[in-house]
This record gives structure tokens, C-alpha cells and sequence, in this order.
């Protein structure tokens, strides 16, 4: 242990050999026990919070010698197409808007955990499955989103909904170029609620 | 009364064995510890659920900051060595070897190619201050175009470790253009898999994932 054996060897203690004072050679600690742990403290801290976490992500394969028509498989009543805008604002609809003629209905909302996208996508979710059961579609249809960020977006929209796919489990879903055709509904869109 | 005389004992503690301990424990997460590498800047990453580990070696890290500049860099010292050569005679940059070794073990590059022979010859004073200044490299949505130098780092640096896993650092407030350009040089590429550094959040309760999340912790 820390104290070390003081007492003199093995020689006699005659009358004659004077006795020195015996010093404690005991030393306190404490301090160095504090110490040590501060340190520990630091590094338990620090390595927790240089570990960074990623976000496995597969991008749809594209080749430009693909068919048209092999692209477009997915049914109307399945998709739910998602525009990101600016001030991460959502905007979306139901179906993918092909048909030109017939505007989609398109509604806003936000990343709200409530009555945000996410209370629309379960929603969604529920109707495919209800869709499903009545045989209105096939076993293997799923719903499947479509990730539209206008350009004036951020990055963290894109991993926001994202995340949202994973959160209520949606398998299928696809980041996809806006088109003119959409960045024309938001602008409607917000002249019709009055924002600019 | 006579009181019976209690021996007084001392409250002395041996603290040897505790110190012990902690030693023991500091000397663990000091050889445990990895230091987070030098960045070039500041990038607040978003959150998603996702708790899948980023893996130690073979990592090509994009990073992008909130004005859109792009940083490249790869983590093997003796794959960036390779990848400057590959680069240096794709490009005719005339780097001397003293250049090339600085490109080794320097950390990550946010310079367009044109620059690149002046910021290696720099001294590390000037080059940290060109580094904060960066224009960040150059990119486009196809991989052809000729100032695309994303591009040409990406496929010299896959040639040079096929096994490199890319992945993206962005700023949650980078502008989703800047991104989508990256995204585009990658599809140019072929590569349809990559990763994004996100930091953890919790899974949000009574939604799909938390429910699979409490089925895998009792099965």
C-alpha cells in the first residue's frame, strides 16, 4: 500500500544510537484521485460526441439508355408527392399530378410533430393498406413518396423528410427534380393563402 | 457517571485503491479516445433516427458549409499520396514532389484545381488562412463539364481505393441546389449508395419506427 515500512532494520537500539524522529511517509491522495478523475470525465465526454451517426441512403438507378415507360410503374393512387419549400415549408398532394388537366389539390403544412406531414403520411399510409384489403390494389403495391425539393430548400428538409420515411416506415420513396409544372402550384398555392 | 471509553478510530481512508481505479480508467479512455479530425469548417449537421456507426478507414467526407462550399477529403495518407499523382498527371498541375507530400497529410481541400499548385506551396500560416477563405471545389450537375472538379477528384479517388464509402456532411441550412449538384456528380458516377452524417435524435414515440424499435428490444 502506499505506506512504506518505517521502521529501522534489524539493527539493536543500544543506549547509545539516538532515536530520529519518525516522519509519516503517508501521502493524502485525494487530490490525485480528483484529478484522475476530471480526466476521465473529459475523455468519457469527449468520445461520446465525436462518434458521428449516418444516414444509409439509395438513390433510384439512372441510366440514360432506360425506357420511358419503364420508369413510370408506380399507380396514381399509391404515390403522395412532397414539395419542399422555402422557410421549410411542406407542401403536398396525393397522386404525382400527371394528368395536366386536373390540378392537384395541394395543401400546406410543416415538420410539426403535430398535424404536420407526419400525421399525412400515416394517413396515407392507413388508405393504401384499407386500399389493399378491398383488393382495389394489388399485394404488392406499396405507397410510395415522392421527395420534390424546390431550390429554395435546405439540405436539412432533405433529411428531415428523409427521416420521416424511416420514422413512420414508408419503404418506397424517391428524391426527384422539381418540375416547372410544380414550382407553379407553390407559387399559386401561396398566392392563394396570401404568402409571399 | 463513568462513561465507557470508546477507542477513537481514524477516518482516514486509504485512497490507493480508488486511485487505482481511476488511473486504470483515464489510461482506458485516453488509448480508447478519437480525436475528431481537423475540419475547415464549422458544419452543424440535422438529425434523423438513424444510429448506424460511420466506419473508421475508408471514408470519402464531402462536407459542405451553410454558403454551399464543397470540402473534399479521404482519410488514407498513402491513397492521398496516390490520389495526387493520379490528379496531378489527369490535370498537368506540374506539382513538384514537396507538393504532393503536403497534399498527403494535409486534412481536406476546398480549392478549385487552378489554385491548387499555389495553396500546397504556401506556408501553413498562409495556407490556413486561404483555407478559411476557400471558394470551395467546384462542382456541376454533370460530371463532364469541364469545371466540374468534384468530378475529377470522385473518380481518381475511386480508382485509388475502390472501397472508399462516400458520404456527405452538410449544413442543415446549406441550400438544397448545393447538394443536389453533389448528388448529380455521384449519379454521373454510378454511385447510387452513400451515406449522410446526420447526428442522433430519438425516435419520436407511437409512430412505425418506435414500434419496431420496442419489438426488437423484446424479441
Amino acid at each position: 500500500m502506499a505506506e512504506l515500512d518505517t521502521s529501522g532494520g534489524g539493527h539493536k537500539k543500544g543506549p547509545g544510537v539516538k532515536k530520529g524522529k519518525k516522519l509519516s511517509t503517508r501521502i493524502d491522495l485525494t487530490p490525485m484521485v480528483d484529478l484522475g478523475f476530471l480526466l476521465i470525465t473529459f475523455f468519457m465526454f469527449t468520445t461520446t460526441l465525436a462518434k458521428p451517426k449516418t444516414m444509409e441512403i439509395n438513390m433510384p438507378y439512372k441510366d440514360p439508355s432506360m425506357k420511358q415507360e419503364d420508369q413510370n410503374k408506380i399507380k396514381e393512387s399509391v404515390a403522395l408527392t412532397i414539395l419542399l419549400s422555402k422557410n421549410h415549408k411542406i407542401y403536398y398532394y396525393e397522386g404525382m399530378a400527371t394528368d395536366p388537366t386536373k390540378p392537384p389539390d395541394m395543401k400546406g403544412t410543416t415538420f410539426a410533430a403535430k398535424n404536420g406531414i407526419r400525421d399525412e403520411i400515416i394517413a396515407k399510409k392507413k388508405n393504401v393498406d384499407a386500399m389493399k384489403q378491398s383488393g382495389a390494389l394489388g399485394p404488392k403495391d406499396q405507397m410510395t413518396v415522392l421527395i420534390k425539393p424546390d431550390t429554395t430548400s435546405t439540405y436539412g428538409d432533405l433529411v428531415n423528410m428523409l427521416d420521416e420515411m424511416n420514422i413512420n416506415d414508408v419503404r418506397v420513396y424517391a428524391i426527384i427534380d422539381i418540375t416547372d409544372v410544380d414550382q407553379e402550384f407553390i407559387k399559386a398555392t401561396e398566392i392563394a393563402n396570401g404568402i409571399k | 457517571m463513568p462513561h465507557a471509553k470508546l477507542p477513537r478510530k481514524s477516518t482516514h481512508i486509504d485512497m490507493t485503491a480508488m486511485c487505482d481505479v481511476a488511473f486504470l480508467l483515464l489510461t482506458f479512455f485516453m488509448l480508447a479516445t478519437k480525436f475528431k479530425p481537423e475540419e475547415p469548417v464549422v458544419v452543424k449537421t440535422p438529425s434523423s433516427i438513424s444510429d448506424i456507426q460511420l466506419p473508421d478507414v475508408d471514408i470519402m467526407l464531402l462536407t459542405v458549409d451553410t454558403r454551399g462550399r464543397i470540402f473534399f477529403s479521404i482519410d488514407n495518407k498513402i491513397k492521398r499520396k496516390e490520389l495526387i499523382e493520379a490528379v496531378n498527371y489527369e490535370k498537368n498541375l506540374n506539382l513538384t514532389e514537396a507538393e504532393k507530400n503536403m497534399f498527403a497529410i494535409d486534412a481536406s481541400e476546398g480549392i478549385p484545381f487552378s489554385q491548387l499548385k499555389s495553396y500546397l506551396d504556401a506556408s501553413p500560416e498562409e495556407r490556413k488562412t486561404m483555407e478559411t477563405n476557400a471558394p470551395g471545389i467546384p462542382v456541376d450537375t454533370s460530371v463532364y463539364a469541364p469545371n466540374n472538379d468534384l468530378a475529377t477528384w470522385i473518380k481518381n479517388a475511386r480508382n485509388t481505393n475502390p472501397r472508399l464509402r462516400i458520404c456527405i456532411k452538410a449544413d442543415g441550412d446549406a441550400s438544397y441546389p448545393s447538394v443536389q449538384k453533389i448528388i448529380k456528380t455521384l449519379e454521373g458516377w454510378k454511385i447510387f449508395k452513400f451515406n449522410l452524417i446526420t447526428n442522433l435524435k430519438g425516435v419520436p414515440p407511437g409512430t412505425a419506427a418506435a414500434e419496431e424499435a420496442a419489438a426488437a428490444k423484446k424479441g
